[in-house]
C-alpha cells in the first residue's frame, strides 16, 4: 500500500516539475524583460537625479517628493506642485469620463450585435474587430483628420460658409477625450459581447410575463447578468486610458498633458529619472488599487446575486 | 402597434449599435479616402491619384522601417508562440498544483501593467546593459516585444486546450506511443488552430506597438509606428496616409484569416 501510494507521489511529483520546466521560457522571459525591471524602476525612483539624465549612486527622496511637491528656485520652499496635480486631475478624470462612454455607447451595441440572428452576428462582430486589431496610432491620426484645423469637420464648415476661421478641437481636452473612446471602444464591446452573449432569454421573458417594463427588464434582469462583462470591459479600457501616452500626446499637444505624457518628459528634456520612476510607481499603484476595487465590488455582488 | 413585440428589444439600442459603427469606420474611411488626394492638403479632394503610395514607396526610410518592423514581429511572435504554448500545455488540465496560480498571474502581468511603465522599466534596465555589454543592436527590441505577446499568444492557446480533454492522449498512451509521439501526432494536430491564432494575434500585436518601442529603440531604430508618430507630430501630407491605407490593409488581411481560422474550431 504504502508502495503503490509512494509510486503514485513520485509520479504527481515528476509531472509536477516537468510542467514547471515547460512554463520555464515564458516565465524567464516576462521576468528579464518586462516584469524584473520594474524593480530597478521601483530603486530608481530613491536616488538623486543625474546631470544629464540617468540617476547618482546616492539615496535620495527628491524624486518622490517631486511627485506633488515642487521647491521654490529662490527661496527652496516647497509648494503643492499644482502642475503634477492637475495632470493627475485630468488622468484619472479623463480616464474615468471614457470608460462611462465607452460603456453607455458599447453596451447597447453590444446588445444588438448578441441579439442579431446567428448568421448575421459573425459579420457585426467581425466589424468590431477590425478597428481593435488596427493600430491604436493609425486609428488616431484618423480622428486627427477628423477634428484639426485643416481636417474634415473644419473643412466642410469652411466651405458651407457657417464659419470663417477653423474651430480649435485640436490639443484640448475634449480631443483627448474624443480620441481615446474612439480608440478604446471595441475593449468595451468584446468584453461585452462575451457575456451577453451567453444570455439567457427564457429569464427575460418571465420578467415579461411578471408585468416588468423593458427598462425595468434591463435593470433588474439584463445588467446584473452581464455585470462580468461590464466589469471586464470597465478595467480594459480604465487601465491602459490611465497610462495612454500616444493619444494625448498626438491630440492634446503639449499643454493638456496626461501621465504617460508627464513620465515621458522625465526621461527626455525633463532629465529627472528618479522623479519620472516616482510617477511611473505612482500610476501603477492607481492602477492596482482601481483593480481591487473592481475585483471587490465584482466579488461582494457576485454572492449577493447568488 | 406597427412592430411585433420582441422580447429582445430595447428602445434606442439599435439606434446606438448603428451610430456606434458609424462613427467606428467614418474616421478610417475618411483616412482612406484621402490617402488617394491629388492635393497636397486635406482641404480640399483634387482628383484621384496615387502619388502619395508612389512616394512612401520611394521613401527610404518607410522602407527601412517597414523591414524592421517585420523582422522584429516575426521573431518576437514565432518565439512568443512557442513559449505561450509550452506555458499553456504546462498551466491547463491539471489539478491545481503550487504555484499554478502564481504562474497565470505571471503570464498574464504585461497585460495589468501600464504600458508607459513597462517601457520607461525597460529603457533603465536596457540602458544598463547596453553600457555593460557594448551591445546596442535589435536584441532589446525583440527581447520586449516577445515579453509582451507572451500573453497574448496564450490566451486562445490556453482556450482551446481547455477545450480539449485527456482521452485522446491516453488512448495514445495506451497504444505505447512515447510522449513525444503523443503530442506530435495526437496533440498539436488538434492544438493548432489556437497556435496560430495565438501566433497571429502576437504578430499584430508586435506590429502595432508604439510605447515600449518609442522608449526602447536606439538611434537609427525606428519601426513603422514610431516613424510615423514622430512624422505626424512634425508635419502631415497625405503620404502618412497612404502608409496607414497599407498598414490598415495588412491588419484587415490578419484578421480575416483570424476569424476564418476561429471559425473552424466549431
Amino acid at each position: 500500500m504504502t508502495d503503490a501510494a509512494g509510486t503514485i507521489e513520485a509520479e504527481q511529483n515528476r509531472n509536477i516539475r516537468k510542467r514547471w520546466l515547460l512554463s520555464l521560457p515564458a516565465l524567464l522571459i516576462i521576468l528579464v524583460a518586462a516584469t524584473g525591471p520594474l524593480l530597478i524602476v521601483l530603486l530608481y525612483s530613491f536616488l538623486a537625479p543625474g546631470p544629464y539624465g540617468d540617476v547618482q549612486w546616492a539615496p535620495s527622496l527628491e524624486g518622490w517628493i517631486g511627485v506633488f511637491l515642487e521647491k521654490d528656485i529662490f527661496d527652496e520652499t516647497l509648494s503643492l506642485a499644482s502642475a503634477h496635480i492637475s495632470i493627475f486631475m485630468r488622468s484619472v478624470g479623463l480616464s474615468l469620463v471614457t470608460t462611462i462612454l465607452t460603456l453607455l455607447v458599447g453596451f447597447p451595441t453590444a446588445y444588438f450585435i448578441a441579439t442579431r440572428p446567428e448568421k448575421t452576428r459573425e459579420l457585426w462582430l467581425f466589424l468590431i474587430t477590425i478597428p481593435f486589431w488596427t493600430n491604436l496610432l493609425i486609428r488616431t491620426f484618423a480622428i486627427l483628420e477628423v477634428i484639426r484645423n485643416e481636417g474634415l469637420i473644419n473643412g466642410l464648415l469652411i466651405k458651407t460658409g457657417l464659419i470663417a476661421k477653423p474651430i480649435q478641437m485640436l490639443f484640448t481636452d475634449g480631443a483627448i477625450l474624443t480620441g481615446m473612446v474612439y480608440v478604446y471602444l471595441p475593449l468595451m464591446v468584446l468584453p461585452l459581447y462575451a457575456s451577453m452573449e451567453k444570455l439567457d432569454f427564457r429569464l427575460v421573458e418571465a420578467g415579461y410575463d411578471l408585468y416588468a417594463t423593458p427598462f425595468r427588464v434591463l435593470r433588474k434582469i439584463i445588467i446584473p447578468l452581464v455585470k462580468p462583462g461590464i466589469i471586464a470591459g470597465s478595467i480594459l479600457v480604465f487601465i491602459p486610458a490611465l497610462g495612454a501616452y500616444v493619444t494625448p500626446s498626438i491630440l492634446g499637444g503639449g499643454k493638456n498633458m496626461m501621465l504617460g505624457n508627464l513620465i515621458e518628459l522625465q526621461f527626455g528634456q525633463g532629465r529627472n529619472w528618479p522623479l519620472g520612476s516616482a510617477l511611473s510607481i505612482t500610476l501603477m499603484l492607481i492602477v492596482m488599487v482601481a483593480l481591487l476595487v473592481y475585483v471587490r465590488n465584482a466579488g461582494s455582488q457576485g454572492s449577493r446575486h447568488g | 402597434m406597427a412592430r411585433a413585440f420582441s422580447i429582445r428589444r430595447q428602445r434606442g439600442f439599435t439606434a446606438i449599435a448603428v451610430a456606434c459603427f458609424v462613427a467606428l469606420y467614418l474616421p478610417i474611411g475618411v483616412l482612406v479616402f484621402y490617402s488617394f488626394n491629388a492635393g497636397e492638403s486635406l482641404a480640399s479632394f483634387d482628383g484621384i491619384s496615387l502619388r502619395w503610395f508612389a512616394k512612401a514607396f520611394q521613401n527610404q526610410q518607410v522602407i527601412d522601417a517597414s523591414i524592421r518592423s517585420l523582422q522584429i514581429a516575426s521573431v518576437a511572435a514565432v518565439v512568443a508562440t512557442i513559449a505561450a504554448t509550452m506555458a499553456a500545455l504546462a498551466t491547463t488540465r491539471t489539478e491545481p498544483y503550487r504555484g499554478l496560480t502564481l504562474k497565470y498571474a505571471f503570464i498574464n502581468q504585461p497585460l495589468m501593467i501600464p504600458e508607459i511603465v513597462t517601457a520607461v522599466a525597460l529603457l533603465i534596465f536596457f540602458a544598463r546593459i547596453k553600457i555593460w555589454t557594448g551591445y546596442s543592436g535589435l536584441g532589446y527590441l525583440i527581447a520586449a516585444h516577445t515579453a509582451f505577446c507572451i500573453p497574448f499568444a496564450y490566451l486562445p492557446i490556453r482556450a482551446r486546450l481547455e477545450n480539449m480533454d485527456l482521452t485522446l492522449e491516453k488512448a495514445a498512451a495506451d497504444l505505447y506511443a512515447t510522449p513525444w509521439n503523443a503530442f506530435r501526432y495526437v496533440t498539436l494536430p488538434l492544438l493548432w488552430p489556437g497556435i496560430l491564432a495565438g501566433f497571429m494575434l502576437a504578430f499584430v500585436i508586435s506590429l502595432d506597438d508604439v510605447v515600449i518601442t518609442e522608449f526602447v529603440k536606439s538611434a537609427g531604430q525606428d519601426t513603422l509606428p514610431t516613424y510615423m508618430l514622430g512624422q505626424i507630430r512634425r508635419s502631415i501630407t497625405p503620404e502618412m496616409n497612404a502608409i496607414s491605407t497599407l498598414f490598415l490593409l495588412l491588419s484587415i488581411g490578419v484578421v480575416t484569416v483570424f476569424f476564418i481560422v476561429n471559425r473552424k474550431r466549431v
